[in-house]
């Protein structure tokens, strides 16, 4: 009995002084193994922006090759270099979310990289409105800088963009106004064209800006200096995890399955898929999909370390291999996309037809593996909060 | 013995650090309430959607959020804005699903949420509300598409009110008044009455939209019957949809009924968008040009379209009120009670159906009683709109305000 009693206080205490990092008793990660997984992504994000960093900058050569002297091969490497860009940029989504260097509220550089869709006609001309945008203002707008591009960036509403991936994909690609294929911006519109010298400042500023704007996210991740990564890695580490796993879980559902899939795919709108110029929207999915696995299996560009669901399997198998199965499943659901997106989205196709077939499975794995996700999470002992 | 003792004192603190913190409920949503304090604070779907009831929350998001582009446009869905028009989106002036800024002190800023209802004395035959201006109408839209003439500029201009409290302590104040200037049409009418509005936050509108009316009516006290001082009535407004008059519910003036016809309302008054509540352009007969531009649809706003944005309007996640442990924030909720800020700002409400599932059967904190109140000459616009009188506004409910 006097043993039973002992035991029955001993839980007692144990439930009431635990609520460490695992929920339940002493089944979970050690100590060192979340540090070592902090370390790791701090390591991969790293290393993935790093990697966007170099295949931007042999875009942004490929885009000063182009203007200084633009021909149909030049623009062509151009758009070759921003497509293999894009590839690398896409998983680094997965680090959004949070509040870090990205997406800071008071000098995150999300907005000015990647915001979107694009009001085209707030940069340049579109059909039936031949001298709009900011390219054909000289007026109001007597030199076109990286200043002046950041300052009315977002002016006005939230589709007002002038920078960023978008901004160059129209640049090289100009409107969509085909089923078959992306846009057919003729390289002329950078040599005789109304204000092709000013499009052509346009485009290399815009192409400078997101330089250094990635150059600034791999600093802030930067081993060793005393940057947002030396924060991270000082923080709490619960507080490190609920940063971590608030982004994956934001990008899975919300931001990837909700704003860039299921609007696009219910409302049958072109002007909804996330790369409308280039035709280029099935590869974004992947890369924001392929984005979450990274971050839970460790595996980034260059690097392996300790990922999320290595802490999730110390405190629950099965949980760990239904994530990493889900995830898989949906990484390869969104693969099995035909490309191009916004040929699914024609008037006439019809809701059961394949390829919408497709996007509806891609969105549904990508909703259920944020539930697990959440559950995830809540088995290190973290809250997050996600759309 | 001992340990018994041990364990019930244990369970003894427990119950008692919970109860202290009941007084505050930190859930002002009830089940529809997300403990987040980001910057996305008011922009997250009520945690307790289901996949296929989210789905709809994002396309109405999309329309919510995104820009309107003049017609006609190759992004089909979204073209039609204006003519005349205060704002390209919702969340030009609810930015992040949040209220807008009142007017710049200095004049340099252009207004971002604020805009300006106008009306003449008299009352709209068929509805009973407010009587347009028959050259500017029912509002000063201080912007057009190209070639569309803007109706007019609203300046607003400070001016300082100086008092003094009872203990003597001097105080100072600002004092705004607007002014009419670059009337495109010649001047308004002599008697134009001018209202200003500010955006305000958006989200919890489903949850008020489904108290029931008996609630409110009980809460009414138009003669002040019981003596507290403070006579709060319901404003009787026109539905559009019911064309009869029932209680409103939101605008400073609780001159709207329900969430749809608010969205819809907004949607032709502020951003030029037609939909079948509003199908005509908002141009008078005056104003040629803006008769003449080209629409972007019949109506620009589809049926399904307005209802996913209503149903977003409609299922924002309230955010949790913060620091409820806090000593003070408790000491202060009960001042609040005690001092009598509580009998207008109500603290709880309470649902039993509604159309969308999850708002039924809620109790919920939104801090209003949805209700008219004289609030004297020196916060009023002078421009009545339906029952309400020019000095009588809608408490506002303060949820979210941190």
């Amino acid at each position: 009995m006097r043993i039973h009693r002992r035991l029955a206080v001993t839980l007692v205490s144990l439930s009431l002084l635990g609520g460490g990092l695992a929920g339940c008793g002493d089944d979970g990660p050690s100590d060192d193994m979340v540090s070592s997984a902090i370390e790791s992504y701090a390591t991969g994000v790293h290393a993935s922006y790093e990697a966007s960093l170099t295949s931007a900058t042999a875009m942004d050569s490929a885009i000063d090759t182009f203007v200084a002297s633009p021909s149909d091969s030049t623009l062509e490497a151009a758009r070759t270099a921003w497509l293999a860009a894009r590839d690398d940029y896409g998983p680094t989504e997965a680090f959004r979310f949070y509040d870090g260097p990205i997406d800071d509220p008071d000098n995150g550089p999300e907005g000015l990289i990647n915001a979107w869709p694009l009001d085209e006609a707030y940069i340049d001309y579109v059909e039936g409105a031949p001298t709009s945008g900011i390219i054909n203002d000289p007026a109001t707008y007597p030199t076109i800088d990286t200043a002046l591009l950041t300052s009315l960036n977002e002016e006005g509403g939230e589709t007002n963009i002038s920078t960023g991936w978008h901004a160059i994909e129209f640049l090289l690609w100009g409107q969509d106004l085909s089923l078959e294929g992306a846009g057919e911006r003729s390289a002329n519109d950078y040599v005789d064209a109304p204000n092709a010298d000013r499009r052509s400042v346009y485009l290399a500023q815009t192409s400078d800006l997101l330089l250094s704007h990635l150059s600034g996210l791999v600093d802030a991740w930067a081993p060793d200096a005393a940057n947002y990564r030396a924060n991270f890695e000082a923080a709490e580490p619960d507080e490190a995890l609920r940063r971590i796993i608030s982004g994956i879980g934001e990008l899975s559902r919300g931001e990837l399955a909700g704003e860039r899939m299921n609007v696009a795919y219910a409302e049958r709108s072109q002007e909804d898929e996330h790369s409308c110029f280039s035709d280029n929207t099935t590869n974004d999915i992947i890369g924001n999909a392929l984005g979450i696995q990274r971050v839970l299996t460790g595996e980034y560009p260059g690097f392996t370390g300790i990922g999320i669901a290595d802490l999730v399997a110390d405190v629950d198998q099965d949980l760990a291999d239904k994530l990493l199965a889900e995830v898989k499943t949906s990484v390869e659901t969104v693969q099995a996309i035909p490309a191009p997106f916004d040929q699914h989205l024609v008037e006439g196709v019809s809701d059961d037809s394949p390829g919408h077939q497709a996007i509806l499975a891609g969105i549904e794995s990508l909703e259920g593996q944020t539930d697990t996700i959440v559950a995830a999470a809540t088995s290190l002992g973290v809250t997050i909060n996600v759309t | 013995m001992r340990i018994y003792l041990a364990v019930a004192f244990f369970s003894v603190a427990l119950l008692l650090s919970c109860s202290q913190s009941e007084s505050l409920d930190a859930n002002l949503g009830g089940t529809t309430t997300r403990q987040s304090a980001s910057r996305n604070a008011f922009g997250l779907p009520a945690p307790t959607l289901s996949n296929e009831q989210r789905r709809i929350f994002e396309r109405g998001d999309s329309f919510f959020t995104q820009n309107w582009v003049s017609s006609p446009a190759s992004t089909d869905a979204r073209d039609g804005l204006g003519p005349l028009l205060n704002a390209t989106s919702c969340s030009s002036c609810h930015g992040l699903d949040g209220r807008g800024a009142p007017p710049d002190p200095l004049g340099e800023q252009a207004n971002l949420g604020l805009l300006f209802r106008v009306s003449v004395p008299g009352e709209d035959p068929v509805t009973g509300g407010p009587r347009p201006d028959l050259i500017y109408g029912g509002q000063i839209q201080d912007r057009a598409v190209l070639g569309v003439p803007v109706e007019a500029t609203v300046t607003t201009k400070w001016s300082t009110v100086e008092g003094t409290y009872a203990d003597g302590t001097p105080w100072l104040l600002r004092s705004p008044s607007y002014e009419l200037s670059d009337l495109a049409h010649g001047p308004a009418d002599p008697d134009l009455m001018l209202g200003p509005r500010l955006a305000p936050q958006v989200f919890g509108m489903g949850l008020l939209e489904a108290v029931p009316d008996d609630a409110l009516l009980e809460l009414a006290d138009p003669d002040d019957t019981d003596g507290d001082g403070i006579s709060g009535r319901v404003n009787m407004v026109w539905d559009a949809r019911l064309e009869q008059h029932v209680i409103g519910r939101f605008g400073w003036k609780a001159n709207v009924a329900t969430v749809e016809q608010q969205v819809a309302g907004a949607f032709l008054g502020d951003i030029g968008i037609t939909s079948s509540l509003n199908p005509e352009k908002h141009c008078t007969s005056v104003q040629i040009k803006c008769a003449e531009a080209p629409t972007g649809g019949d109506p620009e706003l589809t049926d399904e379209r307005l209802a996913n944005v209503t149903f977003y309007n409609s299922t924002l996640a309230v955010p949790a009120m913060r620091n409820v442990d806090d000593g003070q924030v408790q000491d202060g909720a009960k001042l609040f009670t005690e001092i009598g800020c509580a009998d207008c700002h109500v603290a709880s409400l309470e649902t039993e159906t509604a159309s969308i599932d999850v708002l039924a059967d809620q109790t919920f904190f939104p801090y209003t009683d949805l209700l008219l109140h004289d609030m004297g000459d020196g916060l009023a616009d002078g421009r009545p709109d339906f029952e309400a009188t020019g000095s009588e506004w809608r408490t506002p409910p303060l949820w979210g305000l941190g």
